[in-house]
């Protein structure tokens, strides 16, 4: 298979490309996505490809694109609806939970939302206020949906491909600070990353270190760092799906490494990784070398950017996470 | 708020029959009506002895609901609020589904195949962008459908109404936004709505025709819905159609209306009374008379009584159906705690032993 080195968001425009090619329902849906090729680019050159029906600058409107999509779902379309950027997706928060969530048991299988809802997300990006919520936390509590995030572009293609074939809705949260950060190989053809499986992305046996999205490359900084200044080795996941998400390959970790740290950008207070926490507590209990630690965001609104280094987790951070379990 | 001049209180003497609807159709309209009507107040009697659960009633909206559903052809789709059991009932959709739906029971919201009637809207306005999707949908896949969305005056207040008729504006959607009327949102009167004197002129703004109509003229409604239907499908686009009706009864059983409604106004409303006046009109046009009131009515008994039943007859909640629909493929969290609530009821069935 030939492939091409890609950043993320050129890998999220290849799988958008490759879908609506591949399946004629695939429409998309959002503001400033056609003629300026969405705000980060993530749709460029899609508009002259599919047309204006099936690259649609709407209303500047969140509840009316998911509220529509949701129409558009349920009458045999594949809407990829994209909102510009994560806190504005609130104004449509009652479509997604009450109503794209909830579809397929409002309706005992009658009607479904195959749907996709694109969301840049996530901070350290020197954006304006407002523009760097992490709150995947609201989506992974509500039943219905599915919750994925990639933090690299091989992923960010696949599991964006499986997105769109799936038959239920899912919430695609893109790492904003990841956008242009690097380039890796991306192969040309179709192909998919399974939803609903992490991803051991380095092997180690002393501590396991879960994490995805935003906070991945600064996981793996922080497993290099710990290996070098300490000796420890470091196993890390990446866990793609956050909800539902992968309890095996998470447990089986655990349990041969004997130690977990969870680190990531939403705040730690009824963040993911509280749930993480607790299902480790449960399942793994007697394998446990020292209490799960979790790095996360302070408990404050996502601050001015000036702030954001001090507010959310960066490598350092996370080596004083696997200190704390390593020397318990 | 003046409705004089949409609202006429009987039908004249000499009234002409409407052009464009033949005798059967005004005859099938009147039955649909009475059926609505004993349903509905079967309903709130099985509330009120605790044989189903709360129960927003319809009573006063018949003609509202009735012909604008037999409005619609069988491809086109409804988008019902909670207080539209008429139209689903016109519709299609079963009445022991509806009974068992408004008693709490899962296999209530299943709507049969080829009946084209969303899941009722519980919250306000959201099935309006919804409806908006599917028209849209429909457009683009070169179908020959139209949705119509029920919504109250409450919901002319929502962001989604506004969002909804915007879109259905903007990309010229074949939709007809129906709003029922009844000048309360609960015990809210429609001057705590809007300042605006109706609420078809909110039409202009989005683009779209706006039309008045009598909520409690069945032909008048089912004209109007007509004409809206011939100008989506033409790609005319939108309308936003007002039908001014009054609901008699409470917001729901657990509703006092007599707390803000002065019981006047409810008893001059019934003097329009859409079925009184329709079948006025019938009778006039030598179409009804007592004794087929009478057949009719025993004839609506009967299928109540059955359908009661069988609702009553239902064999009693699968747990399963806590878990089923949530995703198209029960993941691994959800069939384990399937299987624990399996095994629990199967615990205390066998203590019970």
């Amino acid at each position: 298979m030939s492939g091409r080195e890609l950043t993320l968001i050129q890998a999220i425009n290849a799988g958008l490309r490759e879908a609506m090619r591949r399946d004629e329902r695939v429409m998309l849906l959002g503001e400033d996505i056609g003629k300026n090729g969405g705000v980060f680019r993530a749709t460029e050159g899609l508009l002259e490809e599919f047309g204006e029906d099936r690259v649609v600058d709407t209303p500047l409107a969140e509840s009316g694109i998911l509220g529509t999509s949701l129409g558009l779902a349920a009458n045999g379309m594949r809407p990829v609806p994209e909102i510009q950027f994560m806190a504005f997706i609130y104004p449509g928060f009652e479509q997604v939970v009450s109503h794209i969530a909830r579809i397929r048991m409002r309706s005992r299988g009658r009607y479904t939302a195959p749907l996709v809802v694109r969301v840049p997300y996530g901070g350290r990006n020197r954006a304006p206020e407002l523009h760097s919520d992490s709150t995947e936390t609201f989506f992974a509590h509500t039943p219905g949906l599915v919750v994925v995030s990639p933090s690299r572009p091989y992923d960010g293609k696949g599991l964006l491909l499986s997105a769109i074939e799936s038959e239920d809705p899912v919430i695609f949260l893109e790492p904003m600070r990841l956008y242009r950060a690097y380039r890796e190989e991306v192969p040309d053809d179709y192909y998919t990353v399974p939803l609903g499986r992490a991803e051991v992305v380095r092997a180690g046996h002393d501590v396991t270190l879960i994490s995805w999205g935003s906070t991945m490359r600064d996981a793996l900084k922080a497993a290099e760092q710990a290996e070098q200044e300490h000796g420890w080795s470091v196993e890390v996941i990446d866990l793609r799906t956050l909800s539902p998400w992968d309890e095996e390959t998470v447990f089986a970790s655990v349990i041969r490494t004997g130690r977990a740290v969870i680190a990531h950008e939403a705040f730690g207070h009824l963040g993911l990784g509280a749930e993480l926490a607790a299902r480790i507590g449960e399942e793994c209990i007697l394998d446990l070398e020292a209490p799960v630690a979790r790095v996360a965001s302070y408990d404050v609104p996502a601050p001015l950017f000036q702030l954001e280094d001090w507010y959310a987790p960066d490598a350092g951070r996370i080596v004083e996470g696997i200190h704390k379990v390593m020397t318990f | 708020m003046d409705v004089s001049y949409v609202i006429h209180p009987a039908p004249a003497a000499d009234e002409p029959k409407p052009s464009g609807m033949d005798d059967a159709l005004l005859v099938h309209m009147y039955e649909q009506m009475v059926w609505v009507r004993q349903f509905d107040r079967r309903l709130v009697a099985l509330q009120r002895s605790g044989r189903i659960g709360t129960y927003p009633p319809v009573e006063g909206h018949e003609a509202c609901q009735v012909a604008s559903a037999l409005a619609l052809r069988q491809q086109d789709w409804v988008f019902p609020t909670y207080r539209d059991t008429g139209a689903m009932l016109v519709r299609g959709v079963p009445m022991e589904r509806l009974l068992l739906y408004w008693n709490g029971r899962a296999e209530g919201l299943y709507i049969p195949e080829g009946v084209k009637v969303f899941p009722i809207a519980v919250p306000i306005a959201t099935q309006l962008p919804h409806a908006a999707g599917v028209a849209w949908a429909a457009r683009l896949r070169g179908l020959d459908e139209v949705a119509l969305a029920f919504f109250g005056d409450g919901a002319s207040s929502e962001g989604d109404f506004h969002e909804a008729l915007n879109f259905a504006g903007v990309f010229r959607l074949p939709i007809i936004f129906f709003c029922e009327n009844n000048q309360y949102a609960i015990s809210v009167p429609y001057a705590r709505q809007t300042a605006s004197e109706t609420i078809a002129q909110k039409a202009q703004a989005y683009g779209l025709v706006g039309k008045r109509v009598d909520g409690s003229d069945a032909i008048a409604v089912y004209q109007a819905v007509r004409e809206a239907l011939a100008e989506a499908r033409q790609g005319g686009g939108a309308t936003l159609i007002e039908a001014l009706t009054y609901r008699y009864g409470p917001h729901t059983t657990s509703d006092d209306p007599s707390k803000y409604r002065p019981k006047e106004e409810a008893e001059a409303w019934r003097e329009r009374d859409p079925l009184l006046r329709h079948r006025r009109r019938l009778e006039g046009w030598g179409l009804w008379d007592e004794e087929r009131q009478q057949a009719l009515e025993r004839r609506v008994n009967e299928g109540i009584v059955a359908a009661i039943r069988a609702m009553e007859a239902a064999p009693p909640p699968n747990p399963d159906d806590l878990f089923d629909h949530v995703y198209a493929e029960l993941p691994p969290r959800l069939v384990r705690q399937r299987d624990e609530l399996r095994a629990r009821l199967a615990q205390r069935e066998g203590a019970e032993r």
